[in-house]
């Protein structure tokens, strides 16, 4: 391992792994958004829209990141929407993601017992207070879990958007091996950057885990 | 649209040629997966503590690391830094099978764990030895909570071998790829309905075992 190479190709991994960070956080916002309207749409059986909603969720959790990227990404401009590799990368993320977020939301909200609801409008509560006040807040706790590994997850299929060359930490490592040739050094940032991005949402992700542990109290 | 290509000469053929590649080699790694993370999950449940520091680094990193980065790692890095030359599709394998492995071995550490002590102390209480009491009341139990989630890591495994196209393996997008190339002047819009075409082949993979794995988490839940 040479230091000389290392310190020479850091500047080019910081452009790299800002790069890979914006476009992920874009993408993990989005499938939030998407997961939660979603998952609101099939818990509470919107017609039409629920089944819609359900035919995506199946389609996007059943194929891999890489063949929707392709299809947006390559097939999509035939039929006349070109869309831009950034916002393709995010868009791809956001899909993937909302299908998997709306099932870890879905699951929470199907987890809150009944007596929640009924103890809610006991209380003289309107539907929209039950909802709001109790209902969401537990099923949010329920499905932290779910959302942390999602997320992780996610930031992890960004390696992907190398193959619809944005220039992502992965694209950068294949560049300069195919330049120079310095397989050692081009590995270890890139496996250094990744540590440096994940690692600390898997220990926030831990702790946040265990602090909405206390508001699991209303499942099942 | 471009699935008017699909039906010229052999590409259909060739494209699902291209997709059991890539379900092949996503069953050998389930099959070693399974096998070894039973090992290792079975293993962490002792209280050794090398084992545990050793599991959780290994968990810990397979976790947070993109399968693509240990897939390059491995087959690119081993030949310069090892002098090894592996072909693409032992990288591969032994890649899913690494990841596969550590998600197993947390299932089913998290499935022993769940089992509560009273079913052991009962079974020794009616007279079973150890052996019987696994046999009988603790396999059992476990293979329930385990056989739902051991199928979803099939479709994920699945999903996950799509990556075998960026260190070369021919599988179905490389050869959907070609299929566009070869067809660019008497079919200029084929990417639309090749791509179109294997995303639906994916799901129609992936989606019956999903309803598999569904239908027997809902029936074994109790």
């Amino acid at each position: 391992m040479n230091t000389d190479i290392i310190v020479s190709y850091f500047p080019r991994y910081v452009d790299a792994f800002w790069l890979t960070v914006r476009i992920g956080a874009i993408g993990v916002g989005l499938a939030f958004v998407i997961g939660l309207v979603v998952a609101f749409l099939i818990h509470f059986k919107i017609p039409v829209l629920a089944q819609l909603a359900a035919v995506y969720v199946e389609f996007f959790r059943n194929t891999p990141l890489l063949v929707q990227l392709f299809f947006i990404y390559f097939g999509l401009p035939k039929l006349g929407f070109m869309v831009p590799a950034e916002t393709c990368g995010a868009l791809g993320l956001g899909l993937l993601g909302g299908s998997y977020m709306a099932e870890g939301f879905r699951s929470g909200l199907g987890a809150v017992s009944k007596s929640q609801s009924e103890g809610a409008l006991a209380l003289g509560m309107t539907r929209g207070q039950m909802f709001f006040h109790v209902i969401f807040p537990e099923a949010f706790a329920l499905s932290v879990p779910a959302i942390v590994a999602n997320v992780i997850f996610l930031l992890k299929e960004t390696s992907v958007f190398s193959a619809i060359s944005l220039m992502d930490l992965m694209f950068t490592a294949k560049d300069l091996i195919g330049l120079y040739y310095n397989t050692t050094e081009a590995f270890a940032l890139l496996i250094f950057f990744y540590i440096i991005m994940l690692l600390p949402v898997s220990i926030v992700g831990g702790i946040v885990e265990k602090k909405v542990r206390y508001k699991m109290f209303g499942a099942q | 649209m471009g699935f008017e290509v699909l039906l010229k000469g052999t590409n259909m053929h060739r494209l699902l040629d291209g997709l059991w590649v890539a379900l092949r080699i996503s069953l050998i790694s389930v099959t070693i997966s399974i096998v070894l993370g039973v090992i290792l999950g079975s293993l962490m449940t002792l209280k050794n503590p090398v084992i545990k520091v050793v599991s959780k680094i290994y968990l810990e990193f397979i976790r947070i690391m993109p399968q693509m980065v240990l897939l390059f790692v491995v087959y690119f890095g081993s030949t310069k830094a090892l002098g090894l030359s592996i072909t693409a599709e032992s990288a591969s394998i032994i890649v899913f099978s690494l990841w596969g492995t550590a998600e197993m071995s947390d299932l089913v550490r998290g499935a022993l764990r769940s089992i509560p002590t009273i079913q052991y102390e009962s079974s020794y209480s009616l007279g079973l030895n150890t052996a019987q009491t696994y046999l009988y009341i603790i396999i059992p139990q476990i293979i329930r909570r385990m056989l739902p989630l051991s199928i979803n890591l099939i479709t994920r495994m699945i999903k996950t071998t799509s990556l075998i196209m960026m260190i070369g393996i021919v599988e179905v997008l490389k050869v959907g790829q070609q299929i566009i190339e070869a067809n660019r002047k008497s079919a200029p819009n084929a990417a639309f309905g090749i791509y179109a075409t294997i995303f639906l082949l994916y799901f129609l993979v992936c989606w019956p075992i999903s309803l598999l794995s569904k239908y027997l988490e809902k029936r074994w839940e109790n």
